[in-house]
């Protein structure tokens, strides 16, 4: 299985009831997977006529409660900015798949991380955020799948799943997780009919004075309590390490390899991988610059996930980058330089 | 004494924020007593539109969920499509539907969606000044055309209704208007059939498009109003059954 058939399945095991989807490479096996398997299992599948309008279906299948996902590449989802600004302001739940590409514009179809800015500051209009998820394997992207749904019904947001190229298409073996999850607050505010109670509406216009000011301090507060609760990622020999490599996805595991490189080779490298991408890793990252060391951020794009690491350092060690944008893949090797090179005036110093 | 008219539970008991003259209102009590008649308060979900009726569940007591300029149809398909038991209908106008949303509407009914569409056609943009429409008439002095809608640079008035009724997936598609008491009486007949055939669960698209007076944004009283609609809006747009 592909990971974009993988993370199809493990969508339709965890729970969805609804899949929208428009074609874009390097994503079409997901919704060819979908348009077969959800009717098997008596769900809803249908191909929209544009990405506007199946971030739109998903709005209105959320808006009743239902658990409804859509999937697309960079293009598509600039296309679902609009809607996914309005899902956060409605507080609805969404999940959002997005096997990043190559771009600004067309770009290409190769492999790409020139989407986490867009991911992680909301993307669309207005003060809000989406969870962000950066898996790296295909089973952590089947892992991902339960984890988005439960995150996007308990805090009622939309939860991104920033995937690539290389991830959608790449096969490993993988196990998909049937185990009881998270404990959900009850939909009563879906629309379900008002059938002997008061109506439900869901809604993010506010006319009132103040009314939208507070709604946002209310997004905020729940924000904060993601940013407490949920941060993932994962570390390897910080502890003694002189340099620090900090990547997600994809470019994660060449890191690593480059990585373990350099420890064979008596360069006593770390690697931090945060996975997930908002809410931050940011106390990680902060207390491993308490020693010093250098930083080095590698990243499929010209240095966005580079920002949060700066902010993270606030500047107690120097924070360095290392990309390839628009399809370009860091080699094992071109890392491993990089790492070597920068070490060697540490060493010096000391 | 004998009781002949009440207001119908669906249509909440408080004024609107709509202008002296204004055509909502009255739109609004015909899918209330459409919804009433029915029976169906109770599994019916509704979509505000962006424009004046925005706030439309201020005045409807059903469930309803407010949304993007023009994609009401799109979330109509994603509520229809998980809860083929409840009624759905989206309350849109001519910017909404007209420009905006033309794709959502066209692919909707192209699919053959089983949702209900209540169209308010009143030739401008209202809520946002008064801007042309893609219905705006020939000629017609809008916000945006100080000089009246020139056809050769600007497109003539945009007949969706007339669009929409060749699709297959429309099942039903008729235009009324709400300028007289007897074009009301038929508006009421139409938007409750259109309803009538979801409940039936007849296949397909069912809208009514209701001419609607805008006396605000046509800088006319709500008599000139009515009378630009009889002389003017309703030899462009003509009324009647156009399928179904």
């Amino acid at each position: 299985m592909c990971g974009n058939e993988a993370l199809a399945e493990a969508a339709i095991i965890a729970g969805l009831d609804a899949y929208f989807g428009y074609p874009i490479t390097p994503q079409n096996e997901i919704t060819a997977y979908m348009s077969r398997r959800m009717p098997e299992e008596n769900r809803v599948f249908l191909q929209s006529e544009s990405e506007l309008a199946a971030i739109n279906m998903v709005f209105g299948a959320s808006a009743t409660g239902k658990r409804a996902m859509t999937t697309s590449s960079s293009p598509g989802i600039s296309l679902m900015q609009e809607g996914i600004s309005y899902l956060a302001g409605a507080e609805l739940p969404a999940v959002v798949v997005n096997v990043m590409r190559g771009g600004p514009g067309l770009g290409n179809i190769a492999p790409s991380q020139g989407d986490y800015f867009q991911a992680t500051r909301g993307g669309g209009h207005g003060d809000y955020r989406t969870i962000v998820l950066g898996p790296s394997s295909v089973q952590e992207l089947v892992d991902c799948m339960p984890l988005a749904f439960d995150l996007a019904d308990q805090y009622r947001m939309t939860v991104v799943i920033l995937a690539d190229g290389i991830l959608g298409q790449m096969m490993e073996p993988i196990v998909f997780d049937k185990k009881p999850r998270r404990k959900l607050p009850a939909k009563n505010w879906a629309l379900t009919g008002a059938d002997g109670r008061e109506q439900n509406i869901v809604r993010s216009l506010w006319l009132k004075e103040g009314v939208v000011e507070q709604h946002n301090y209310d997004l905020q507060a729940k924000y904060k309590e993601v940013k407490k609760n949920e941060v993932l990622c994962e570390q390897y020999e910080v502890d003694d390490a002189e340099i620090v490599v900090v990547a997600y996805g994809v470019a994660a595991r060449i890191v690593r390899s480059a990585v373990e490189k350099a420890r064979q080779d008596g360069i006593k490298a770390g690697w931090i991988r945060p996975i997930t991408l908002w809410p931050f890793p940011t106390e990680q990252i902060s207390r491993a610059a308490d020693e010093l060391r250098i930083f080095l951020v590698v990243e499929m794009s010209c240095g966005q996930m580079v920002e949060d690491v700066k902010l993270a350092v606030a500047g107690k060690v120097p924070v360095l980058f290392y990309g390839r944008p628009g399809g370009g893949v860091p080699t094992v090797e071109q890392i491993f330089e990089k790492i070597k090179n920068l070490t060697i005036p540490v060493k010096q110093k000391g | 004494m004998k009781t002949v008219f009440t207001r119908t539970p669906t249509l909440k008991d408080c004024p609107t924020h709509y202008c002296p003259g204004c055509g909502h209102g009255i739109a609004h009590r015909l899918v209330a007593e459409a919804i009433d008649e029915l029976g169906i308060r109770g599994q019916t979900l509704g979509i505000a539109p962006v424009g004046c009726a925005v706030l439309a569940y201020d005045y409807l007591d059903v469930d309803m969920v407010e949304v993007a300029h023009g994609r009401a149809p799109a979330v109509a398909t994603g509520m229809k499509r998980t809860n083929p038991d409840k009624i759905i209908f989206s309350y849109q106008g001519d910017g909404d539907l007209a420009a905006i949303g033309t794709a959502e509407i066209i692919h909707a009914a192209h699919r053959g969606e089983q949702i209900t569409v209540i169209f308010i056609n009143n030739a401008v943009f209202g809520m946002t000044g008064g801007q042309m429409a893609p219905t705006t008439l020939a000629g017609q002095v809008t916000t945006t055309t100080p000089l009246g809608r020139n056809a050769e640079q600007q497109g003539y008035p945009l007949q969706v209704s007339e669009l929409l009724a060749i699709l297959p997936g429309a099942v039903y598609i008729e235009r009324c208007a709400l300028h007289r008491p007897a074009l009301i009486r038929d508006a009421k007949r139409a938007v409750k059939h259109a309803f009538e055939l979801q409940v039936n669960s007849t296949k397909g698209l069912s809208l009514v498009e209701l001419l609607s007076p805008c006396p605000t944004a046509w800088r006319m009283t709500p008599a000139q109003a009515v009378e630009w609609m009889e002389n003017e809006m309703i030899r462009v747009f003509p009324l009647g059954r156009l399928k179904g």
